[in-house]
């Protein structure tokens, strides 16, 4: 509560302070009441977290609700608390939810009961991209000299650092192990930023970072970008470092290395709101990502633009829980 | 040098009139959010990180800075007042701060607090500004078994140095690391001892326990001893700050020591906690008055508060030139750098020359400003204490009961912050130690999860903790500390075995 009152306090007098007024537009027929809690089912810090507190930010400087969107950050069991309490709160319609991956790896990985079909999808907002990376100080040029190196050593030989156990930089690496067909290392760590400092101080040999958590040690010349894990290079051709935009990065696929993933950014909301609840969001959604800020900020990140809402997403939703449930049982993850 | 001249223009830039206001403005929302218990200062920054956005940045951070300043000052005014810490890292200036206030000395343990706060934070900041590139690079050796290799030293040095018999020290560790074993465990991705219990999927989180164990035990113990109505007759004198100050130069070795320990930790970066507690348990192990730790020396103050803030500070270090944050509080700036459109890293200090050095002037200032404000409000804090009991025992539980309930926003905690208060009286009773129980909490996942990354990069050798001068020396130091009160006891036998075998 005191959080609560903190922030309404602020955002009311960032207002009066003198944020641009615009009058809102009285076309959507339902609209918030009271505060959207705003949960976040990672730490603070994290990729999702800065995400949903950017939103948070270019909704109230915009004037694009009436009502403050407050960020909360419920990490509990890998993100399962968070999504408990919005399966729980059937009907809330001041209740959304951004994901990750772990909309999918966690029920799987941990066992607890929830998944996305519990959940009302509300859109898609973009998809993160992992790309390899190595020590700039090694002998890796390309992709492909790096599988060479793995298939001329032994199991277990090379190591991989990654976010988390049994979620998304492990499913790659699993799925990268079995294209190259030999066993890596893969060493878990709590955050990405921490990841990419292991790799910077060779402690280990490779990581799948996402590009934000990795573009100042690819600038400052420590990291080298080999591969991005989908099925098009990153559409981006700002210089990054002197020489180098994220469009120059190769596919994995193109550079032998047959391993394809993305990472879902997208909003859910409790189970049993009406479509017009849904369509509110979408709509905002769809202002937000409309705003000059948003679009430097997906650049910076270098997401896959992505967007979608409505059947579309639903379908996207239904595949990637497939591939995620396929991916995870060939690896073991499945919890008994 | 260009790095004077650079800082001299931070300061123009942080001197303008509009930053100076952010930063008292700063200073007052931290010293707030820091007295009361569980929201702390990441939260506090968490929450008013979205209303910096149309800032300046450079104007934005010196803010949020700021809060995190006062949050660190402010955190140390429960520790000593009411035993209850805010913060993990003022945990250990409760242990000789609050025997001081109840001994009526309230208003020198506060002094001796922000004093070395701001001791602890100067020197760090002076590193920063010399050092900054230089430094960080060190930072880039800490792997898996280099953090593990912290964690060990912080440990075996408090087991080394209780009051209590170090096997009760060790009992209560215990308790601690399985407490910090509940939730998801890192390494393997699996829920471990949640029963199939949902409110059991987040774990125990440190500061309710702590809300619990220390401040509602500590309410417990004293209704026992009869419901006093009457409360401490301290005498409040405006001129404690300048008699306390007086007093302080006396102990520059401890806190030369504490700046030291916690600008290590804080580079490492083991982090503030670690630091804290490192820097009173070496105080004790050097002290001339080693008896007098525990029962409300100065030394015991000045020494965790002093690191922790040099620990605090210098962590933003690692995280400027980085990019890794070496505090929570630390990792929400970050992803207010981001935003921002600045990328935290090598070059944030060639390209953006203006916001790193104004950042750095900002935190000379704002650590001025906010020992000016802290001290000034001495007596005031110190005056709580001659509120009868009975008056501001309910407050401090409703208080308490509001703390747990923000941690996660979950009725669930206040639940358990009753049960760690049960837990708490119980292991007063017992005499059991309810330090090592902390400790574990905090840094028990951390070690266990660096350990086990340790076994998976060596196969599963535990000769990684020797494969480098680095580690190997400082898993050798924690041994032998952890091993000295039983060589030193056993020496001390020897010795006085030796006489009568001659005579015999």
């Amino acid at each position: 509560m005191v959080r609560r009152i903190f922030s309404r306090a602020f955002v009311a007098a960032g207002v009066a302070a003198g944020f641009a007024f615009t009058p809102f537009p009285a076309v959507a027929a339902w609209e918030p009441t009271k505060p959207v809690e705003f949960v976040v089912p990672a730490g603070a810090g994290g990729g999702a977290d800065q995400m949903a507190r950017f939103i948070q930010g270019v909704v109230a400087k915009n004037n694009l609700m009436k009502q403050p969107l407050i960020v909360v950050n419920k990490s509990g069991g890998a993100g399962a608390e968070g999504f408990l309490e919005v399966k729980n709160a059937k009907g809330d319609p001041h209740k959304i939810i951004i994901t990750l991956s772990n909309l999918f790896t966690t029920p799987l990985a941990t066992g607890v009961p929830f998944n996305w079909k519990d959940l009302s999808p509300v859109a898609m907002l973009a998809l993160d991209e992992f790309v390899l990376w190595v020590n700039a100080e090694s002998a890796y040029k390309t992709a492909g000299d790096y599988v060479n190196a793995i298939k001329g050593g032994n199991n277990g030989q090379f190591k991989m650092a990654g976010t988390g156990s049994k979620q998304e930089d492990q499913i790659i690496t699993v799925a990268l192990e079995k294209v190259v067909g030999k066993k890596l290392t893969y060493v878990p760590f709590k955050g990405g930023g921490d990841v990419a400092v292991q790799l910077v101080g060779k402690h280990v040999d490779s990581t799948v970072n996402n590009p934000i958590e990795a573009i100042a040690h690819w600038r400052s010349g420590s990291l080298r970008p080999l591969c991005v894990f989908d099925s098009k290079p990153m559409p981006y051709p700002t210089k990054v470092t002197a020489s180098q935009s994220w469009q120059d990065i190769p596919t994995c696929k193109s550079s032998g290395l047959d391993v394809e993933y993305t990472m879902l950014r997208g909003i859910f909301m409790p189970p049993g709101v009406t479509q017009e609840q849904v369509d509110f969001y979408i709509d905002l959604f769809k202002k937000v990502q409309a705003q000059p800020e948003w679009k430097k900020f997906s650049e910076d990140a270098a997401f896959n633009a992505t967007t979608m809402s409505g059947k579309q997403f639903v379908d996207w939703l239904t595949r990637a829980e497939a591939t995620h449930k396929r991916l995870m049982e060939e690896a073991g993850f499945i919890a008994k | 040098m260009e790095d004077i001249g650079n800082l001299m223009q931070g300061f123009a830039v942080a001197l303008a009139w509009k930053n100076l206001g952010f930063m008292l403005l700063g200073i007052l929302l931290g010293v707030l959010i820091g007295v009361l218990p569980g929201l702390g200062g990441a939260n506090g920054v968490a929450i008013l990180l979205p209303l910096t956005f149309t800032m300046p940045p450079t104007s934005a951070i010196i803010m949020l800075s700021c809060i995190y300043w006062g949050a660190l000052f402010g955190g140390a005014i429960t520790s000593i007042l009411f035993n209850i810490p805010g913060e993990p890292w003022s945990v250990a200036t409760t242990f000789d701060g609050y025997p001081m206030a109840q001994k009526g000395r309230a208003g020198e343990a506060l002094t001796a607090a922000f004093t070395s706060s701001f001791i602890g934070a100067l020197f760090a900041i002076i590193l920063i500004t010399f050092l900054a590139p230089l430094v960080a690079r060190f930072a880039l050796k800490f792997g898996p078994p280099e953090y593990f290799a912290i964690q060990l030293l912080t440990f075996c040095n408090f087991v080394g140095m209780g009051r209590q018999p170090p096997i009760r020290s060790i009992a209560s560790m215990m308790l601690g690391f399985a407490l910090a074993a509940v939730g998801i465990d890192t390494v393997t991705g699996t829920l471990r001892m949640t029963f199939g219990s949902p409110t059991l999927l987040q774990g125990f989180d440190f500061l309710v326990a702590v809300i619990g164990l220390f401040g509602l035990g500590e309410i417990f113990l004293t209704m026992e001893e009869g419901l006093s109505f009457k409360g401490k007759s301290g005498k409040i004198d405006a001129k404690v700050v300048l008699k306390t100050w007086a007093e302080l130069p006396r102990y520059w070795i401890t806190s030369l020591r504490g700046c030291l320990v916690g600008c290590w930790m804080g580079i490492t970066p083991g982090g503030a906690t670690p630091a804290s507690f490192m820097s009173y348990g070496m105080a004790r192990r050097f002290s001339k008055n080693k008896d007098q730790f525990g029962d409300g020396h100065i030394e015991g103050v000045i020494a965790p508060e002093t690191a922790a803030h040099a620990a605090g500070t210098s962590a933003l270090l690692p995280m400027l030139t980085l990019g890794i944050p070496g505090s929570p509080t630390a990792a929400v700036l970050l992803g207010g750098l981001l935003i921002w459109g600045l990328q935290p890293g090598p070059l944030l200090f060639v390209e953006k020359k203006e916001f790193v050095w104004g950042l750095i002037a900002s935190m000379y200032l704002g650590n001025i400003a906010g020992l000016i404000i802290v001290l000034t409000t001495v007596p005031w804090w110190a005056a709580i204490l001659r509120i009868p009991f009975s008056i501001i025992a309910p407050v401090i539980v409703v208080f308490c009961a509001i703390g747990a309930y923000t941690v996660h926003n979950n009725m669930f905690d206040v639940a358990m912050m009753l049960v760690f208060g049960v837990v708490g009286y119980v292991f007063k009773k017992l005499k059991y130690p309810l330090a090592p129980l902390v400790l574990a909490l905090v840094l028990g996942d951390m070690a266990e999860t660096a350990f086990r990354q340790s076994m998976l990069l060596s196969g599963g050798s535990v000769r990684i903790f020797w494969s480098n001068p680095l580690v190997g020396s400082i898993v050798t130091l924690a041994l032998i500390i952890f091993c000295w009160p039983f060589v030193s006891n056993v020496m001390g036998r020897m010795r006085s075995r030796e006489p009568r075998a001659k005579s015999a």
